[in-house]
């Protein structure tokens, strides 16, 4: 019992802090003392991470399993989590939404995705999807008075509600073609019996739900509005935690039903096909964009179908590709997301003719989002690239050189819309004049900036944790 | 440890311009000194080479750089043929930075990019890994694009971003190259993806997959070189470029370089058998780019419709498939480099001094600017292939190469791309009367002459110039025996019997 409670620290550790903050904001109402407590809050649960970092093993009854998986997958939603929280004092401010609710709101979707990267039963991984949903849900709508927010929670609540639909129906299909719902004894009745037409139906619709959350083509329409009404640092964590949360899940069950799914040419054409879709819809969507905020919602599509090229290749590699690359992703994602929030908040329109001589103004904000959009766009020697290569790497050892070639190709379109952000920047002359303050939140920037180039440098310990997680992971 | 040294010296001394931000003459004076000691350090690898070895200099880091499951590290070594670039690579640095000194706008970030550019070239020309290859290839381009579209002509910002695309869209299809080379390579290392170059030599592809490897890798080299029909980012890059001499003396000898050492080595008997097919695209670039500079009127334009001329020339050569002519490709890329260079830094000024793109709006500076004239005469004379200059020795090697080359076949070839020779006459002595001879407009008469800091930088490059033309064996005996090695690499390589008949 005593090692339950041990290997489910870091989830623990998160509940206790939610219920913190929670009295806490109830009793005090000062926001910018939950803002910081829910930072201290961050470094308490990383710290527990590290404590129980070499642990694995199931708990409770077999419902949560603490991996190299699920740790790895934890900092990066704490990474993603404190980043957000670091930036957003100036929008919010800005916006007149600056409530505590937003920090505790924050916390309690990370509880979900935290429970969805350790779930080992599909009623947990169910329960962590709709915590970390429902309080996106209210993060996305938060600017009560704009039409737009209210919007995008009202479509990406409706939506979401669907795809816990699907989600849930297809956990109920493999229940009934298997009679289990953790997913390890799933997979040994599975050895027993073989599969049945039921657990593919099921685990379909399972998969539907989650591609859902990473706005996979076709299940993307959404995102574009979303991201675009959602407040910017609300939008940036969406697109980075969540979709973190979501590869998390997909990789448990993907490594679970390894042994079905491996070399079951469905599975990975079905998922290489997805891959494709997202890779073309959403790289050639994004270049018609005049909006930044929608023209980065498309640019997540795209790269949602990058980190699919990863699931299709499967095995070892693959994943664990996938999930070097969540991370890459979440540290510039974010970057580029913020960037777009601090201008906002300096009275910045979000156009790519607002973006006109930034340069100028701000010379370290117009570097660091130079450096998150080559990042982006997979120029080398940055970590976007690594991320890239791994994935692409894993593809063509699995056989799907066709694969790699389409994205990379994609990822040559890409080039552009990052590109003309930067022209803009640095090579327009402004409109009107600008007045920019950089403010502290600039130098959380610099730092992920100088993070995106160390990490893809010298990307070696991560690449070893990465692999020996997914070693593990893949250990009965 | 020293190349290493070279290499990231320019990159890492770079940071500490922002410390001069408010002064901005130091900036410049540093920066000029950060890439005469990188020179100096080039010249020391030169003196310190061993002409008859191969490798030298080798130095290993980062093993298992992406993870166990692959055999990537951080290696770089010079053999002959990569040290004369990379030695002249860092000699146009040093007179690309002295030739930058009038830069006025945001000049730390402009000597920021010029200094990062020139360790990715550098590392370029020193790696001897695919994958570390692949990642100066494409940092190369972050430098390239900011330097373009922030210092570069009118329509700087589509020409950075034509740059670029064209660029990545074909390194990027080299990225899967390199990958599924890696893939093959592990049947000699032990099982393990690699990209060790040293290892990969000794690989033997089945044909189909050489044939597709070398489209796959040569795509690449054809855009950056740029060989015919693939050359059209070319003009509109080169005359919005601020770095038009930095670029053509530098840049486009990347991919002449990578042809040889890669698609070459790797892929022999595929680039065997594609010679032909590559000797008439390179003929037709001879000629395309030579009859294109003789109809324009933008001087800019003009010149890099030369160089795209004179990348025809290198490419025949390569694909000559002897040692002569390879031997010629490394004369060759240092002369025209310096040439073009020169004639580059020439009209660059002119356009900065009197505003006008077009060689109709000059006439008669000689007098006014006597040692510019002089300069550009030199330099058009070199760049046409006169005798006792840089260029003769260069396209006389690879003619004699191309001539006897039984790879190519048939002695036309060289007969033809001679053709371009000729033009190279039509459009430079028009170029060179048009600016320097006849009446004069009064409006030009308050362009000055060289001051005293261009005066350094062309007589410097006339000096090698002379140099090149008059000792070419100074250069010749380091790559003499990497050409003769890679030759005598592509005669061992093939497995059906026919085609060793061939050479």
């Amino acid at each position: 019992m005593l090692h339950d409670f041990l290997l489910s620290l870091p989830i623990l550790t998160t509940t206790l802090w939610v219920v913190l903050l929670i009295v806490i904001e109830a009793l005090l109402q000062r926001h910018i003392i939950t803002k910081y407590l829910s930072l201290v809050g961050f470094a308490v649960v990383a710290a527990s991470t590290v404590y129980v970092f070499s642990e694995q093993g199931f708990a409770f009854s077999e419902m949560v399993r603490a991996s190299t998986i699920s740790h790895f997958a934890n900092f990066v939603f704490l990474l993603s989590g404190a980043i957000v929280t670091l930036i957003s004092d100036r929008y919010l401010e800005e916006e007149r939404i600056w409530f505590g609710e937003y920090y505790v709101m924050m916390f309690i979707s990370i509880l979900g995705m935290m429970l969805m990267a350790s779930a080992a039963n599909m009623a947990v991984l169910f329960i962590g999807l709709e915590t970390m949903s429902i309080a996106l849900y209210i993060l996305a709508g938060l600017m009560r008075r704009d039409r737009r927010s209210n919007e995008a929670a009202m479509k990406y609540f409706l939506l979401g509600s669907f795809a816990s639909g699907f989600f849930l129906y297809g956990i109920a299909l493999i229940y009934g073609a298997t009679g289990e719902l953790a997913l390890h004894r799933i997979t040994e009745v599975l050895q027993l019996r073989g599969t049945s037409p039921l657990f593919w139906i099921g685990l379909s619709l399972l998969m539907i739900g989650l591609f859902f959350k990473i706005s996979a083509v076709p299940f993307h329409q959404w995102t574009p509005d979303v991201y675009q009404g959602a407040p910017t640092p609300a939008a940036a964590f969406m697109s980075t935690g969540a979709k973190a949360a979501a590869f998390a899940a997909i990789i448990s069950v993907a490594s679970n039903f390894a042994a079905q799914l491996q070399g079951n040419l469905n599975w990975s054409s079905a998922v290489a096909i997805i891959a494709v879709a997202s890779m073309i819809v959403g790289n050639v969507a994004a270049l018609v964009q005049e909006e930044l905020k929608r023209m980065l919602a498309y640019s997540s599509i795209a790269h949602a179908g990058y980190m699919l090229v990863g699931i299709a290749a499967g095995g070892a590699e693959g994943f664990s590709a996938v999930i070097y690359y969540t991370l890459v992703y979440t540290l510039m994602n974010i970057g580029a997301f913020s960037v777009v929030a601090l201008l906002e908040a300096e009275g910045l329109g979000t156009s790519y003719s607002d973006y006109a001589g930034v340069f100028k103004k701000s010379p370290l904000l117009a570097g660091v989002m130079a450096i998150f959009m080559l990042s982006l766009a997979g120029l080398p020697p940055l970590a976007g690239f690594i991320g890239k290569y791994k994935v692409f790497a894993a593809a063509i050892s699995a056989g799907m050189t066709w694969l790699a070639l389409i994205g990379v190709l994609a990822s040559a379109i890409s080039a552009y819309y990052y590109l003309r952000v930067m022209v803009s920047m640095f090579m327009r002359e402004p409109d009107q004049p600008l007045n920019l303050r950089t403010s502290g939140s600039a130098l959380t920037l610099a730092l992920v900036a100088l993070a995106i180039v160390l990490l893809g440098i010298f990307p070696t310990e991560i690449l070893k944790l990465t692999s020996k997680a997914i070693e593990l992971g893949f250990a009965p | 440890m020293i190349l290493t040294i070279t290499i990231f010296l320019p990159f890492l001394a770079s940071f500490l311009l922002f410390a001069f931000a408010r002064a901005e003459r130091f900036a410049k004076l540093y920066a000029v000194l950060v890439t005469l000691v990188t020179f100096g350090l080039g010249l020391f690898l030169a003196l310190n080479f061993n002409a008859e070895a191969g490798f030298q200099f080798q130095h290993v880091a980062l093993e298992q750089w992406l993870g166990s499951s692959a055999d990537i590290k951080y290696s770089v070594a010079l053999d002959g043929l990569s040290l004369a670039l990379f030695v002249f690579a860092t000699f146009m640095f040093m007179l690309g930075a002295l030739a930058s000194w009038s830069v006025e706008k945001s000049v730390c970030e402009y000597f920021f990019f010029l200094l990062m550019l020139e360790t990715c070239i550098l590392g370029i020309f020193a790696a001897t890994d695919l994958f570390l290859y692949y990642i100066f290839w494409e940092a190369m381009l972050i430098p390239m694009y900011f330097l373009i579209g922030m210092w570069g002509g009118a329509r700087r910002a589509e020409a950075a971003t034509k740059f670029v695309l064209y660029m990545l869209t074909a390194s990027l299809v080299m990225l899967v190259g390199v990958i599924y080379v890696g893939y093959m390579g592990r049947e000699v290392n032990g099982g393990i993806f690699t990209t060790d170059y040293q290892k990969l030599l000794a690989l033997r592809l089945p044909f189909d997959v050489e044939q597709i490897l070398f489209w796959i890798f040569g795509l690449s080299f054809f855009v950056k070189s740029p060989l015919f029909p693939l050359h059209t980012w070319a003009a509109d890059v080169y005359s919005e470029s601020p770095t038009g001499a930095v670029l053509t003396g530098v840049l486009l000898k990347m991919a002449p370089y990578a042809l040889v050492r890669f698609n070459l080595m790797l892929f022999p008997e595929a680039s065997l058998s594609y010679a032909p097919l590559i000797g008439v695209l390179a003929v037709i670039t001879v000629l395309y780019g030579a009859s294109v500079a003789a109809a324009q009127r933008q001087m800019k334009r003009l010149l890099a419709f030369s160089s795209v001329s004179h990348l025809g020339f290198l490419i025949l050569g390569i694909f000559a498939f002897s040692e002569e002519s390879l031997q010629g490709v490394i004369l060759y890329m240092l002369g025209s480099g310096l040439s073009t260079g020169l004639l580059f830094l020439i009209v660059a000024k002119l356009e900065q001094d009197y505003g006008s793109k077009d060689m109709h709006d000059y006439g008669g500076l000689k007098k006014t600017m006597p040692l510019a004239a002089s300069a550009f005469l030199v330099a058009a004379m070199a760049s046409v292939g006169l005798p006792g200059l840089s260029g003769f020795v260069g396209e006389f090697l690879i003619l004699i190469g191309a001539f006897k080359s039984q790879a190519l076949g048939t002695g036309l070839y060289a007969s033809l791309s001679a053709i371009g020779v000729i033009l190279a006459v039509v459009y430079m002595l028009p170029l060179t009367q048009r600016l320097f001879f006849g009446e004069m407009r009064q409006a030009l008469s308050q362009l000055r002459d060289f001051n005293l800091r261009e005066a350094v930088i062309a007589t410097t490059m006339i000096l090698a110039m002379l140099w090149l033309g008059l000792m070419p064996n100074s250069v010749l005996k380091f790559s003499a025996s990497s050409s003769r090695a890679t030759i005598e690499h592509l005669k061992a390589m093939p497995k059906q019997a026919e085609r060793t008949q061939r050479f």
